[in-house]
C-alpha cells in the first residue's frame, strides 16, 4: 500500500470522532420517532461498522487473514451479556448505563484474550494456513459455547436488557474508528502498514512483525467483543448459530468491498452492505443469489474496494 | 477390542471419502495457490446429476447395477468437469493477475452462488431428496466386525484416485505442464505451455474428482440436499491443510487422520458433543509445531 | 465546512430523514405477519410450516376472509439465520403493520422473535416450536403445538411400558436445542420409570456419518435408542445402525414425521416409534380434509406435522380473530389466551396459563412404508 505520510490524516481520524458523536447525539435525541424496524438496522449499521472497522486493522493495515471474527464476537457478546444478565437485577435501574459499560468492556477484554490466542500461533503461518487456523478458531469457539449450559447451550441466552440505543452505538463506532485511524497513522502504527507491505523488509528497518501482529489481533479482537455485546443488548438474544463462518465471511466481504486498508471505505461499506438485504428483501427468494453474484462482479470490476476516493490509486496488498 | 476394531474401520471409511474430497482442493492450489471453495459444491452438483440421471439410465441398465453405477457416474463426472471448468473460465480467469485475497472472496461468492441457487425452488430446492441405490449393497460381517460394500467401494476408489493422480502429475505430459505452471507461471509461459489449457485441465480433473466424491458421499449418506457440500467440504479442506496443501499423498494422509480422529471422538460419550470442534483443534496444534502441515515443505522465504 | 468532513454529515442526515418514514397499513385487509426460515440450513421445515400457513390463509379467503375482510399474509425469510429474525419482525411489526405475528419451527429463532412481539405488544403464535422457553417470554406469545416436557414424558412411558425397555441409550442433535431438550425430558421421565441410561451421544444436525456413535451403543447393548432428531438425519442414523447390526428399535419425537423419512430410510426406519402431533392416516373429517387440499394445492405432497402445525397456527389466529371481533392486538391477545376447544387439525387445543397449547399426542409406528397410527396420549 502507499499510503503517503500525509500529515492531514491524523486529524482525518479526528474528524471521524467529531462526525461519529455528533451524529450519535443528534440521531439519540431523535430516536423515539424511529419506525423501530428502522430503528433496528441504524443499530445493526452502527455494530457492522464497529465490527468492520476493527477487522480491517487485522485483514487490511496488517496485511493478515482472519476468518474467525465471528468468534470473537461471539466471546465478547456472550460475555458482556451473562454479566448484564446476573449483575443487573442486583443494582438499581439508575446505575443502568454504568453496567453495561463494564460488560461491554469486561466482553471486549475477554474478547481481547481470544485475540491474543489466535494471534500468537499466527506468528508463524501466514496466507491460506492463517485463514483456516482462525476459521478453526471461530468454530471452536462457537462449539464451546454450543455447549455450555451457564449461557444457554444450543437453545440460546434469553432475556437479555435491552441497553444498547443508538447513542451507544454511534458514540462507540466513532471511537472504534478514531482509535483504529489514530492508532494506524501514528509514527508506531505506520510499522502495520510496514509489516503488510513486506515483512521482511520491515524486521530489516529494526520493525518486530510479531509485536505489530499481535497488537492487531489483540485490539481487532478487542473492538469485535464490544460490537457483540451491543449486539447482545440489541438483540436480546442470543445463539451460537448466529456466531458461524458465514457470519465471518459477511465481515470480511464488507473489508475487501470497502478496500482493505481504508477505513474510511470500510464504513461506507459496512453500512452498504448492512441496507442492501433489507433493500432486497422484496425479492426474498432471490435475495441471496443476487448478494452473492454481487460479490463476484465486484471481486471483478472493482477489486480494490469501491471507495478509494480519497487517497492515490496504489496496488492493493497481495 | 471389536469396539476398538469398528471404530477403525468407521474412522478409515470416513477419512478416505475426506481423503478424496481433499484430493481436489489439494490439487487445485497446487497449480493455482488458491482454495477453490467451489469443490464442495460441485461435489453436491455431482451427487445432483447422478441422483437426475439414474432413472434415466435405469432404464437401459437396470440399477442397482456395477455397469449402471459406473455409467452414472461418468456422465456426472462429464457434467460436473464441464461445470468446473466453466466456473473456472467465468469466475476465476478474469482473476489470473489479480491479488491471491480477491481470488478467494470470489470463490466464496461462487460457493454462495451455487448454493443458493440450488435451495431455490425452481432449481433443486432446499428440502432433501432420497438418493437412488446405485450399486448392490453388502454387509459382510467378520466375527461382530460389519464392513459395508459401500465403505470397501470408497476406500478402493480413493486409492485409485490417488494412484492416478499421482501418475497424471509425475508421468505424463499433462502433468510436467501442471508441474511447471504450479512453479512458476510466467516461465511456464515463455517455455510454451498454454496455460490456459492447463488451468482448465486442472479444474477439470479437480471437478472429476469431486463428481465421484460426492456420488460415494451420497451413497454412504443416501439423503442430499443442496446444502451436503459444506461439512465434508470443510473437513477435506482441514485434511488438505493438515496434509500440507499442494500435496497430494498430504491430502489423503490428512484425510484419513482426521477421519480416525473424528471417528474415535464421535464414539466417546462427553467428547462426541464436541466433535464439531476437534478437527479443528487438531489442525491448530498441529499447524503450531509444522506451520506447512504434515508433509508440506517448509519454505524458506525469498527475500 | 472542510470537504471531508462533509461526506459523512451530509450521508448520515439523507439516512437520517429517510428513516423517519412511517409504516403503512395493507389495503384495508387484515395484515398478518409469518417469519418463516425459508432458505439456509432448516429450510425443508420452514417450508412445509409456511406451505401449510398459506393453505390456511388461501383457504380463509376463499371463503371470505374474516370479519368480512380479506386476511393479507406477510411472508419474510429469515434464511434460517440467528440476527435475521430480529429484523425481519421489527419490519412485519413496525413496517407493515402486522396486527399478529405467525413464527417459527426452531425454538431458537422463536425466542428472538418473541421480546420484540411482546414489546410491541402484537400477539405471536408458534406454530411447531416446542422449547417451554419460548411462551415464557410474555403474556403475547402462544403456540399451537405441546411442549417438550410432555412429549418426553409420553416417549418414556411409551418405551417403559410398551416396549418394556430398562436400558436405553440416548442420541442428541447437539446442535439443536429442540433435540436437547427432547431428551431432557426424555431422560428425566425414563430414570423415573425406573429406567437406566446407558450411553449418551452427540451428534451435529447435518452430519453425514453416526457408525462412530452408532458404535459406541451398540457396544453398551441398550434395548432400545432415543433419537430425538430431525428426519434428514434420523433417516440416515437408522441407515447406518441397520448396517452395523443394531437392530433394536429406535424411537423419537415429532421431528421425525415426514414423507422424508420414509423415502430415504426405506427398509432401514421399519418398526422404529415416534410420538407427534398427528395422524395423517387418521379418520376424522378435519383431517382427511386438510390433507386432501393440500395434495391439491402442493402437486400431491402429503403434508407432514410442520405443515400441519403451520396451518393450525392460522386458523387458530383466525378464531381468535373471530372470536375478538376487531383486529385489535389487545382483543386479539385475549382472545388467544380465552381458547378453549379449538378444533384443529393436529387434535382439539386448549390454551393454559402458560399460553401452551393442551393437546393429545400420538405414537405412530413406522410399517410397511407407511406411518401406522398406534395409540393417542391425552395430557
Amino acid at each position: 500500500m502507499s499510503s503517503s505520510l500525509n500529515p492531514s490524516s491524523i486529524t482525518g481520524a479526528k474528524r471521524w470522532l467529531i462526525a461519529g458523536v455528533l451524529l450519535a447525539v443528534v440521531v439519540s435525541m431523535f430516536s423515539a420517532q424511529f419506525n423501530r424496524y428502522y430503528l433496528g438496522i441504524l443499530v445493526d449499521i452502527g455494530i457492522n461498522i464497529i465490527l468492520a472497522v476493527s477487522l480491517n486493522l487485522i485483514n487490511g493495515h496488517t496485511g493478515q487473514f482472519s476468518l474467525g471474527h465471528a468468534g470473537f464476537m461471539a466471546v465478547g457478546g456472550y460475555t458482556a451479556a451473562k454479566i448484564s444478565l446476573v449483575i443487573s437485577p442486583m443494582l438499581p435501574p439508575a446505575l443502568q448505563p454504568v453496567i453495561f459499560l463494564f460488560a461491554l468492556v469486561a466482553g471486549g477484554a475477554l474478547a481481547a484474550l481470544a485475540g491474543l490466542g489466535v494471534g500468537v500461533p499466527s506468528l508463524r503461518l501466514r496466507g491460506d494456513y492463517l485463514a483456516i487456523v482462525t476459521l478453526g478458531f471461530g468454530e471452536i469457539i462457537r462449539v464451546v459455547v454450543q455447549n455450555m449450559e451457564s449461557v444457554g447451550a444450543a437453545s440460546g441466552l434469553k432475556g437479555i436488557p435491552k441497553y444498547t440505543t443508538l447513542g451507544w452505538t454511534f458514540g462507540l463506532a466513532a471511537l472504534t474508528i478514531y482509535f483504529v485511524s489514530a492508532l494506524v497513522n501514528s509514527t508506531y502504527g505506520r510499522g502495520f502498514i510496514a509489516v503488510s507491505d513486506d515483512e521482511v523488509a520491515a524486521s530489516s528497518m529494526g520493525i518486530n512483525p510479531v509485536r505489530y501482529k499481535v497488537t492487531a489481533f489483540v485490539t481487532g479482537a478487542f473492538f469485535a467483543g464490544i460490537a457483540g455485546g451491543l449486539y447482545a443488548h440489541h438483540k436480546q438474544f442470543l445463539s451460537p448459530t448466529g456466531f458461524d463462518f458465514l457470519k465471518s465471511i459477511d465481515i470480511v466481504v464488507m473489508v475487501i468491498l470497502g478496500g482493505m486498508g481504508r477505513t474510511a471505505g470500510v464504513v461506507v461499506a459496512a453500512i452498504i452492505l448492512t441496507l442492501l438485504p433489507e433493500v432486497l428483501r422484496q425479492f426474498s427468494e432471490y435475495r441471496m443469489i443476487i448478494y452473492s453474484l454481487l460479490i463476484i462482479v465486484l471481486m471483478m470490476a472493482r477489486p480494490q474496494g469501491l471507495f478509494t476516493w480519497n487517497r492515490k490509486k496504489g496496488g492493493a496488498p497481495a | 477390542m471389536d469396539w476398538l476394531l469398528q471404530q477403525l474401520i468407521n474412522g478409515l471409511a470416513l477419512g478416505s471419502i475426506y481423503a478424496l474430497i481433499a484430493l481436489g482442493y489439494t490439487m487445485v492450489y497446487g497449480v493455482l495457490r488458491f482454495i477453490n471453495f467451489a469443490h464442495a459444491d460441485v461435489l453436491m452438483l455431482g451427487a445432483y446429476a447422478a441422483y437426475f440421471l439414474a432413472p434415466a439410465v435405469s432404464t437401459v441398465f437396470p440399477l442397482p447395477s456395477l455397469t449402471g453405477a459406473l455409467i452414472v457416474t461418468l456422465l456426472s463426472v462429464m457434467i460436473c468437469t464441464g461445470i468446473g471448468i466453466l466456473i473456472e473460465f467465468l469466475a476465476y480467469r478474469p482473476l489470473r493477475q489479480r491479488p491471491r485475497l480477491t481470488v478467494l472472496i470470489t470463490a466464496i461468492g461462487v460457493s454462495l452462488f451455487i448454493e443458493f441457487t440450488c435451495q431455490h425452488e425452481a432449481v433443486f430446492g432446499a428440502d432433501t431428496k432420497p438418493f437412488p441405490q446405485l450399486l448392490p449393497v453388502h454387509d459382510f460381517n467378520l466375527g461382530g466386525l460389519v464392513i459395508g460394500s459401500n465403505d470397501l467401494v470408497v476406500v478402493v476408489t480413493t486409492l485409485v484416485m490417488l494412484a492416478a493422480l499421482w501418475f497424471i502429475v509425475q508421468r505424463t505430459k499433462m502433468g510436467t505442464a501442471m508441474r511447471a505452471v504450479s512453479f512458476n507461471q510466467q516461465a511456464a509461459a515463455l517455455m510454451g505451455i498454454n496455460i490456459n489449457r492447463i488451468i482448465s485441465f486442472t479444474f477439470g480433473l479437480g471437478s472429476a474428482l469431486a463428481a465421484i466424491a460426492g456420488i460415494l458421499y451420497a451413497l454412504k449418506a443416501p439423503g442430499i440436499d443442496p446444502l451436503m457440500g459444506v461439512q465434508p467440504g470443510l473437513r477435506a479442506f482441514i485434511a488438505a491443510v493438515l496434509g500440507g496443501i499442494g500435496n497430494l499423498p498430504g491430502a489423503a494422509l490428512g484425510g484419513l487422520l482426521l477421519g480416525l480422529l473424528e471417528t474415535f471422538a464421535g464414539g466417546i460419550s462427553g467428547l462426541s458433543n464436541y466433535r464439531d470442534g476437534i478437527a479443528f483443534a487438531i489442525l491448530i496444534l498441529i499447524l503450531l509445531f509444522k506451520p506447512a502441515g504434515l508433509l508440506g515443505k517448509a519454505t524458506v522465504e525469498k527475500v | 465546512m472542510n470537504r471531508r468532513l462533509l461526506l459523512p454529515c451530509a450521508s448520515a442526515f439523507a439516512l437520517l430523514i429517510s428513516l423517519t418514514g412511517c409504516g403503512q397499513n395493507g389495503d384495508g385487509g387484515i395484515v398478518i405477519g409469518e417469519f418463516a426460515s425459508l432458505t439456509g440450513k432448516e429450510a425443508t421445515f420452514g417450508i412445509s410450516s409456511h406451505e401449510g400457513t398459506l393453505l390456511a390463509i388461501e383457504t380463509l379467503n376463499a371463503a371470505g376472509g374474516v370479519l368480512g375482510k380479506k386476511v393479507e399474509l406477510l411472508t419474510e425469510d429469515n434464511q434460517s439465520k440467528a440476527g435475521e429474525t430480529s429484523n425481519v419482525v421489527n419490519k412485519l411489526i413496525s413496517k407493515d403493520g402486522a396486527v399478529a405475528v405467525l413464527g417459527e419451527v426452531a425454538s431458537s429463532r422463536s425466542l428472538e422473535a418473541a421480546p420484540i412481539c411482546q414489546q410491541n405488544g402484537i400477539p405471536m403464535v408458534s406454530p411447531a416450536s416446542t422449547n417451554p422457553k419460548v411462551t415464557e417470554t410474555g403474556d403475547c406469545i402462544f403456540r399451537v403445538c405441546f411442549i417438550d416436557p410432555f412429549q418426553g414424558t409420553v416417549m418414556a412411558n411409551f418405551v417403559t411400558k410398551s416396549l418394556k425397555a430398562t436400558k436405553v441409550a440416548v442420541f442428541t442433535d447437539v446442535k439443536s436445542d429442540y433435540s436437547k431438550g427432547l431428551a431432557k425430558f426424555f431422560k428425566e421421565g425414563f430414570i423415573k420409570n425406573g429406567g437406566q441410561i446407558v450411553a449418551e451421544l452427540d451428534f451435529n444436525g447435518g452430519d453425514k456419518d453416526f457408525k462412530a456413535q452408532l458404535t459406541a451403543i451398540k457396544s453398551a447393548t441398550p434395548d432400545a435408542v432415543f433419537v430425538p432428531g430431525y428426519y434428514t438425519d434420523v433417516a440416515l442414523i437408522a441407515i447406518q445402525a441397520k448396517q452395523l447390526g443394531l437392530t433394536i428399535p429406535l424411537c423419537g419425537g415429532d421431528g421425525w414425521e415426514s414423507q422424508t423419512l420414509l423415502d430415504i430410510g426405506k427398509d432401514a426406519v421399519e418398526g422404529h416409534y415416534f410420538s407427534t402431533h398427528y395422524a395423517s392416516d387418521a379418520a376424522s373429517p378435519g383431517v382427511v380434509a386438510f390433507v386432501a387440499d393440500y395434495k391439491k394445492r402442493f402437486n400431491g405432497k402429503v403434508p407432514d406435522a410442520m405443515a400441519a402445525l403451520g396451518y393450525d397456527s392460522a386458523m387458530f389466529l383466525a378464531d381468535a380473530i373471530k372470536r375478538a371481533g376487531s383486529t385489535d392486538s389487545k382483543a386479539i391477545r385475549d382472545a388467544l389466551a380465552a381458547t378453549k376447544d379449538f378444533e384443529a387439525v393436529t387434535g382439539k387445543i386448549a390454551i393454559n396459563a402458560q399460553r401452551d397449547a393442551v393437546k393429545s399426542a400420538v405414537i405412530l409406528q413406522v410399517k410397511d412404508g407407511k406411518f401406522k397410527y398406534l395409540e393417542t396420549v391425552a395430557p
